[in-house]
């Protein structure tokens, strides 16, 4: 029997979605792809230079090390707050008025903009007034996170766990809530310790959810611009200046479209790879 | 359109794109794919296929310019092998 649908024209619902994604997305995306191809001096100059600047980005120490600090940025980040969250989220009560107050209260750091974050731990890492700053000075620990670039690390890394580590929990939650008594009954019954029961009965459950979370965090982080720019500038030196941060002083800053483009689309085909590898794996899941 | 700096080389590409695009539809309304797994260990349609090996093409591509600056024929020859291989048997 032919199961399938004759009238398709449905479909056409999606065409408002796909201009607007076209105006948004892949018409400036395809002149990103023609921009790196060319030395752009003004509109009425430019010349092809075929993939020459492909090839001087990716041979730009500035560019590697940038990488690099990007991926251990983004390496840190998924391993600090993967866990934390779920940590967070199991000693979370089940139900009742304190599971209610508790998600309120991790939801705050979520409904902060990026600027002001950065402007919050600017303040509160300075070390002359700032109440972590000082505390830490007062503690022994001669905490100046503008003149060490280990310092400027650890401060960047707990901004981005106190703003994003709420958001695996509460999607952690969301996944343990989920999972129905009776699997927790059984574990009991088989005399299943508490890391047995988490191992063996609530991760697995969770795996859908922290593909999600850890794509999030992923891309997130692999593309993040605006705390370190507004708590760190990038310093001390270049100590924490990751991709998106070069790549606007290249296309802002000193205007240099054309490796400022083939950079983009460096960048862009890396997140694309991270994208098609995580949906690769929800789908596994679902099939 | 001026403004998105459009030069021969690119236009080529991305219309090459398109063909694929709409070459697909229309092998898709003569042939529905079906899921299958081949030398990736990942159940794939015809679809899958062709975006893995674009997006694998553009990677060696940048690995080739990386390597080889002055020239890029050596990687456009693996990565058109590569394409082939993962759209047949992948």
């Amino acid at each position: 029997m032919d199961n399938r649908v004759k009238d398709n024209r449905a479909w056409l619902g999606v065409l408002p979605v796909l201009l607007i994604v076209a105006f948004s997305g892949i018409i400036p995306l395809m002149t990103v792809v023609n921009y790196s191809f060319q030395d752009i001096l003004d509109f009425n100059n430019r010349f092809f230079v075929g993939f020459q600047w492909y090839s001087q980005t990716l041979n730009d120490p500035r560019f590697i090390e940038a990488f690099g600090r990007q991926l251990l940025f983004t390496g840190s980040v998924l391993v600090i707050e993967i866990p934390l969250g779920i940590m967070i989220a199991k000693g979370m009560p089940r139900q009742g008025k304190k599971a209610t107050a508790i998600l309120l209260f991790l939801a705050v750091p979520l409904l902060i903009p990026s600027n002001v974050v950065g402007t919050i731990w600017q303040l509160f890492a300075r070390p002359d007034i700032g109440l972590m700053g000082v505390s830490l000075n007062y503690l022994g620990w001669s905490f100046n996170y503008t003149a060490s670039a280990s310092q400027a690390w650890f401060t960047l890394l707990a901004m981005d766990v106190w703003h994003w580590t709420s958001l695996v929990a509460l999607l952690s939650y969301s996944g343990l809530r989920s999972i129905p008594d009776p699997y927790y009954q059984a574990a009991q019954l088989d005399g299943a310790s508490q890391w047995q029961t988490f191992r063996w009965v609530e991760l697995p459950k969770l795996k859908s959810v922290l593909i999600i979370a850890t794509l999030l965090r992923l891309m997130d982080s692999f593309m993040i611009y605006t705390e370190p720019l507004v708590l760190t500038g990038g310093g001390p030196g270049s100590s924490t200046t990751f991709l998106s941060q070069h790549l606007a002083t290249m296309a802002v800053g000193q205007f240099d479209l054309g490796p400022a483009a083939a950079f983009s689309v460096i960048y862009f085909l890396f997140i694309l790879l991270f994208c098609w590898f995580f949906y690769t794996m929800v789908m596994s899941e679902s099939d | 359109m001026i403004w998105m700096a459009w030069i021969t080389p690119t236009a080529i590409f991305f219309a090459t794109i398109a063909a694929l695009l709409l070459g697909l539809v229309i092998l898709e309304l003569l042939r529905p794919t079906e899921k299958r797994r081949g030398f990736l260990k990942l159940k794939t349609t015809r679809g899958d296929r062709v975006f893995i090996s674009l997006l694998s093409t553009a990677f060696i591509h940048l690995l080739a310019v990386a390597v080889f600056p002055t020239s890029i024929w050596l990687g456009s020859l693996a990565a058109i092998a590569w394409a082939i291989l993962v759209l047949t048997w992948g």
